[in-house]
């Protein structure tokens, strides 16, 4: 690479559809998946819109019960396979991670790139699933109705594979580059939280990943030539395809969480100009969530008919996640202790992020009960605590994260009103959806089902009404962005006044992220010794 | 033996300090990806563990109709690969660019005969119809003797894919030998495909006697 030219960025570098499509800048990379994503995401929106508008009265409204299994299906597949996983790490993460650590790229630029198109390949699988008969087997593919219904199952879990193993390059990618990547002087507890936590994701990404695949693969060669152990007519145990399923579908909860919870320790150092309360346990807390999140998959099967001796070890040790949680919440509230906070855009997602994750936490460790979780199995109960923990959590931090790196990745700022009344809408909208969904769970109201008691209706409804404010917020959101790209104001190196290491290169960054290798001589949140000039 | 052209000079990616530094990296990842493979067949062997926690009489029935001799057969040839390749990796570091292509041809003409043998194998048990359960016609087997063959025909078919796919890597190893693009001060394709190689052979070790020496 030569010599960059002033006013040149990793955007201007080189031009053409095609210094796109090979490129082997990781920030290019990351800005190609964050457009799938963005797409998948909107993909998966629509049909959570569909599949509402379908519960808003008991009866047939727009679908019949079978399109509406398939809608709520495809609503799950697509927003953990295609969105939630790769979320905030192939796009935030690896557009960061590298200027993170002061690197000039990942470890295996190719690798990286492959993941992108392997992302993209088992993505038209699932496309190609959707309009040829799509799976309607619920996104957690449960045998035997998974290896009997008529529905085109097969191309769905080999979308699934495939982007499986997407997720895994990302994973070793990521692990390698962090072990080897690190610029002078950067050591391990200099290392940004957000980098922490992608490499805890990527120790998750890496062991639970190949065990969806091989369970995938084991559900196709089922239904092809019928191998037999998970159909008991032919002597197999359907519980065994939910233990291989869970060892990885619970851990990529934390695939899901982990890099979330990393974008709220940059986002409540920069906005409240301190340094993180109690570093190594934030950063030893994410390996203590991934370590965890291996040991729990059982909480799945309470009622599955396991033994009671495995109800109660799993119970237990699914207590233990909400300890490392916790020290992350209390931390980041301890943080902003006497801070100078400002309540800019990125922060209020960070709020929303605290609050939400932590109602989702806590309805976690109800469920985690035995007794309880005999009550609120498969009910609406479920269904909220987990979205409070996904969207509540995930989408939030990712939302921030967007906001907080926005002027790094483009260069350009939006609007921050326009910001802060999306920010309302979504906030409004969001609880008004799942906080009803609490209620109905512990109403009875079991998850999935097409129709429902007509004393339900109130609630439903008012939850059906909460998806439309959502969309309202996400178009909001949509179109400042957009037109933030076309006619932003020039956002500058550093307009939080951050000093995390990524605020230091220029907006957007050039090519090769630094136009000298940095050294690293503070940590990335020393407020309290470093003054910005 | 003589070299005849030059070797062509290896050129460190631009993101790294040094050749060593590249190698190492490129070790660790590939290391990392192994671990995944292991994970990847771990599963099926948790299969293979409850299959025979529960039907245990159908592992005895299995093994007489599996033939043994073809399995130690394969496990020779297995490990036979395994060296030849080592031997390819040593010569490169040694700059005898002939002999890394003959220990290369070899690794692959084994990696060829394995799958014969499997081959013969295969064709064995289809003519009997010893198959999954849906295409399952064997007379006189016991009711679930199909869930053995099921789990047989998933992995050591895993496993023949990867060796199909070792073949590839070799091929492309020979084409890019031939070039000139292994010598002492880089190796490293050589010796990721070497790792990858060995754990094939690894997999082979442990598929062996689960299946073919219960007794």
């Amino acid at each position: 690479m030569s010599e960059s030219l002033p006013g040149t960025n990793y955007i201007n570098a080189v031009s053409g559809i095609k210094s796109w499509l090979t490129t082997l800048d990781h920030k290019r990379i990351g800005i190609m998946y964050l457009l799938f994503i963005a797409i998948s995401f909107g993909l998966g929106g629509f049909f959570a819109l569909a599949l509402r508008l379908e519960l808003l009265n008991p009866g047939q409204l727009i679908v019949s019960a079978k399109q509406y299994n398939q809608l709520f299906t495809l609503h799950g597949a697509v927003m953990v396979f295609l969105f939630i996983v790769p979320s905030i790490p192939a796009s935030l993460g690896n557009f960061l991670l590298p200027i993170q650590l002061g690197a000039k790229d990942v470890a295996f630029p190719r690798l990286n790139l492959a993941s992108l198109y392997l992302y993209v390949f088992g993505a038209a699988f699932c496309v190609y699933s959707m309009v040829s008969g799509a799976a309607d087997t619920g996104w957690t593919f449960y045998t035997p109705y998974s290896s009997t219904t008529d529905t085109s199952v097969i191309s769905m879990t080999l979308g699934a594979f495939i982007l499986g193993f997407s997720s895994i390059f990302t994973g070793i990618n990521f692990i390698v580059t962090v072990h080897k990547m690190r610029a002078p002087g950067m050591s391990w507890f200099k290392l940004p939280l957000f980098t922490w936590s992608l490499y805890a994701t990527a120790i998750i990404q890496v062991l639970a990943t190949p065990v969806l695949g091989i369970t995938l693969l084991l559900l196709i060669v089922e239904r092809l030539v019928g191998i037999g152990i998970f159909d008991p007519a032919l002597g197999g145990d359907p519980v065994l395809f939910q233990h291989f399923f869970w060892f990885y579908s619970h851990p990529a909860v934390y695939i899901m969480i982990l890099p979330a919870m990393g974008v709220m320790s940059e986002l409540v150092t920069t906005f409240s100009k301190k340094n993180i309360f109690g570093y190594k346990m934030v950063a030893f807390s994410s390996i203590a969530i991934a370590i965890i999140s291996f040991l729990v998959w059982g909480h799945h099967l309470y009622v599955s008919g396991q033994s009671d001796y495995a109800d109660m070890i799993f119970s237990f040790l699914t207590y233990l996640v909400a300890i490392p949680s916790a020290v992350k919440v209390f931390n980041w509230i301890a943080t902003l202790y006497n801070g100078e906070i400002e309540l800019k855009a990125p922060f209020l997602y960070f709020i929303a992020f605290l609050f939400l994750f932590t109602i989702g936490g806590f309805t976690g460790i109800m469920l985690a009960s035995l007794s309880l979780d005999v009550h609120l199995h498969d009910t609406y109960f479920v269904v909220a605590h987990f979205h409070y923990v996904m969207m509540g959590g995930t989408v939030m931090a990712f939302l921030g994260g967007i906001h907080y790196w926005w002027p790094k990745m483009f260069g350009k700022m939006y609007s921050e009103k326009a910001a802060i009344v999306a920010w309302f809408f979504i906030m409004a909208g969001f609880n008004m959806v799942f906080f009803t969904q609490f209620i109905l769970g512990t109403k009875g109201m079991p998850r999935r089902y097409y129709s429902y008691l007509d004393q339900f209706q109130p609630l439903h409804a008012f939850s059906t009404v909460g998806t439309w404010v959502l969309t309202v917020g996400f178009l909001i959101m949509a179109f400042y962005l957009v037109e933030s790209l076309l006619n932003g104001e020039p956002a500058g190196d550093n307009p939080w006044g951050s000093l995390g290491l990524e605020w230091t290169t220029q907006s957007p960054p050039i090519t090769e992220n630094f136009a000298d290798t940095p050294h690293i001589i503070h940590g990335p949140y020393d407020y309290d010794k470093v003054k910005l000039s | 033996m003589k070299i005849t052209e030059p070797h062509k000079e290896h050129i460190v990616a631009h993101h790294f300090a040094n050749s060593k530094h590249e190698f190492d990296s490129a070790r660790l990842g590939m290391w990392i990806f192994l671990v995944t493979e292991v994970l990847f067949f771990g599963a099926l062997f948790v299969a293979y563990a409850f299959l025979r926690w529960s039907y245990p009489e159908i592992f005895v029935e299995a093994h007489h109709i599996l033939s043994w001799k073809m399995g130690a057969l394969n496990t020779a040839i297995l490990i036979f690969s395994s060296f030849t390749m080592v031997m390819a990796i040593r010569s490169a570091q040694l700059n005898q660019r002939l002999k890394t292509s003959l220990y290369l041809i070899t690794t692959m003409i084994c990696a060829f005969g394995f799958l014969v043998v499997k081959f013969f194998e295969y064709s064995a048990k289809i003519h009997h119809g010893y198959l999954p359960a849906k295409y399952f016609v064997a007379h006189g087997a016991s009711e679930y003797l199909h869930l053995f063959f099921g789990l047989y025909f998933t992995m050591t078919g895993l496993h023949g894919i990867h060796v199909l796919v070792g073949i590839g890597l070799i091929i492309w190893l020979l084409l890019r030998n031939r070039k000139g693009h292994f010598y002492s001060n880089y190796y490293t394709p050589l010796e990721m495909v070497g790792l990858y190689w060995h754990f094939v052979d690894l997999v082979w070790i442990f598929l062996f006697p689960l299946f073919y020496l219960v007794g």
